[in-house]
């Protein structure tokens, strides 16, 4: 008795959060690729067919028969969205790297700072992921724009002659700075904890062995901290990939992004279904970095397990 | 690794903190500005603190993401620490590929599409969308680094002592309650903090879930950011900020005393158990 209550229990933990992911999470996607097969259509919901129980097997039948590939095609034959694709996955991929490049020397300090300062320096890393993201992009718009702040101190430190402004809002340069400030928490903390796990004496003993500081990093550091540079990157890259705000608010018309034609084709044109084929690719393109990240994910967990 | 910090490391920290937190530093100063121009500075002055308190539109909005917050965190953390419980306690259980999955996808998912299918959802079910469409949209995404925090506690300590209530004849339940939960209430709480401050600055995913009568601060400020930028702006902002800046160091500080305690709690625990071992 104690045994099948025990049971029950168990399966009523897991069963709760299951069902709420499965209807929340899973179903609406099957909805989305229904609807990336279906026709927009004036009414409401804006899209044709819909199915419904009320017609039974044959109304569901007849229904199935008007799903048809034209939005895929749609998007073929329009290159602005092919365009958007690829020059998403290069922004997000550039992005990425620069902050890689950036965030691996923070990282580095913080791992060799004294051990009483860490506690701190990596709430100080965390602080600015707890304020608002639409904030912090918020910012960058007072100083980059062309009478922003930027122009203003460059001017008065004489870089700038005062009858010239920074053009760099409103351009893609903008979006590599918003994406490389908004992330760089994400890259900084995997990499502190790979980094900070490091035993130190293995860089003693190269160096004792005479090797050079910057080989020994190639040869030992880099390689150990691959966990926290792969984890990071993919933090960085998969939604820097579908962002919306940052080339929204801070790149111009000129910078496509998938996640702002996502959007602009839901809201402005109101085509539900070419947004939901849009979605559909989106999906494709990140689904093999998402399920790599899992796997890495999964493997870090055992490997802490034990 | 401690090594002792180069000049090296201790110029890219003070470079990469720099960069972190001007732009937030320099956002905050020009809200104190008496002047409408956000570059120039004309003398210290609140008067857009008290001017938006009587923007009334602001205000409903922040009472409405308030509430979405405070519901959906709630929820969020009952649901993602029964997750991380299943994913860290179970073992191998049918179907946990897919479950693990589900729990880890949200975490990179793109916001567009995750507000995009939800949305869709809403109208193929007819649910009327609204307050409650948004807590469940912000549930979703939130319970998942819900339970990727509580998981990472969860793996860190010994399920002997569990084992050990529960051979002794504790039920399950109780046994969660009086052991499991007191050890893992740290990441709990930060795990409820973070799905709060995850739904407090959620634009994307509200925008589409939202409906009449529903709209959060996040719409508000996008909708005012994209005008243009105002010391208005700045003071809400500054105020989240203060709020968020405040609740995360002094939960902080929290759990680095209860640690301090547990620590002190359970050297005495060793040192009373020394004489009998001996």
């Amino acid at each position: 008795m104690a045994e099948h209550h025990d049971r029950s229990g168990r399966r009523l933990v897991l069963l709760v959060p299951y069902l709420w992911l499965l209807v929340f999470f899973l179903v609406p996607f099957l909805i989305v690729l229904k609807i990336s097969f279906s026709q927009i259509a004036v009414a409401m919901p804006p899209y044709t067919p819909t199915f419904s129980l009320s017609q039974g097997w044959d109304g569901f039948v007849a229904a199935f028969r008007q799903l048809s590939f034209d939005n895929y095609v749609w998007l073929t034959e329009d290159d602005l969205y092919i365009r958007s694709y690829l020059s998403s996955v290069w922004i997000a991929f550039v992005s990425t790297i620069i902050t890689l490049l950036v965030g691996y020397p923070v990282a580095y300090g913080m791992a060799r700072a004294p051990s009483q300062w860490r506690a701190t320096l990596l709430m100080l890393v965390i602080l600015p992921f707890w304020t608002s993201f639409l904030i912090r992009v918020y910012a960058w718009i007072g100083i980059l724009k062309p009478e922003g702040l930027l122009t203003v101190v460059l001017q008065t430190i004489g870089l700038l002659s005062p009858d010239e402004q920074v053009r760099i809002l409103n351009t893609t340069t903008a979006v590599y700075i918003g994406i490389v400030y908004s992330y760089l928490p994400f890259m900084v903390l995997p990499l502190y904890s790979a980094l900070e796990k490091m035993d130190a004496s293995l860089l003693e003993a190269a160096e004792d062995l005479g090797c050079h500081p910057l080989k020994a990093f190639w040869v030992i550091t880099f390689p150990l901290s691959l966990p926290g540079v792969i984890a990071g990157c993919f933090l960085v890259f998969i939604p820097a990939v579908g962002e919306f705000v940052i080339p929204d608010l801070l790149g111009g018309s000129g910078t496509l992004m998938i996640g702002k034609t996502l959007w602009s084709e839901f809201f402005n044109n109101r085509d539900w279904p070419v947004s939901s084929a849009v979605a559909v690719i989106l999906l494709a393109v990140l689904i093999i970095p998402i399920v790599l990240f899992q796997r890495a994910q999964q493997r870090a967990q055992e490997r802490e397990a034990g | 690794m401690n090594r002792g910090a180069s000049w090296f490391n201790v110029t890219s920290v003070v470079l990469g903190f720099a960069f972190l937190y001007l732009p937030i530093l320099i956002l905050i100063i020009f809200s104190f500005n008496e002047s409408r121009l956000v570059t120039v500075w004309a003398g210290f002055s609140t008067k857009w603190y008290v001017e938006l308190f009587r923007n009334e539109g602001l205000m409903n909005a922040a009472w409405v993401t308030a509430r979405v917050a405070f519901v959906s965190a709630s929820i969020a953390t009952v649901l993602g620490t029964l997750a991380a419980i299943a994913l860290v306690r179970f073992g191998r259980f049918h179907g946990r590929t897919l479950f693990s999955g589900m729990v880890y996808a949200p975490l990179v998912m793109p916001e567009v599409i995750t507000g995009l299918s939800l949305l869709l959802l809403f109208v193929a079910i007819n649910f009327d969308r609204g307050f409650w469409t948004v807590v469940i949209a912000h549930i979703t995404f939130s319970m998942c680094f819900v339970a990727v925090v509580v998981q990472s506690r969860l793996v860190t300590f010994d399920a002997s002592v569990e084992e050990a209530a529960m051979d002794l004849g504790c039920p399950p339940a109780k046994t969660f309650f009086i052991i499991t939960l007191p050890i893992i209430l740290p990441a709990v709480i930060s795990g409820w903090m973070l799905a709060f401050t995850l739904s407090l600055d959620d634009l994307v995913i509200a925008s589409f879930t939202t409906g009449p009568g529903a709209t959060t601060l996040p719409m508000k400020i996008y909708s005012q950011v994209r005008l243009g930028v105002t010391p208005e702006i700045n003071a809400v902002c500054t105020i989240l900020i203060a709020l968020v800046t405040i609740g995360v160091v002094s939960a902080s500080l929290v759990t680095k005393r209860q640690e301090v305690e547990r620590k002190r709690a359970e050297a005495a625990a060793v040192r009373a158990d020394e004489p009998e071992l001996a």
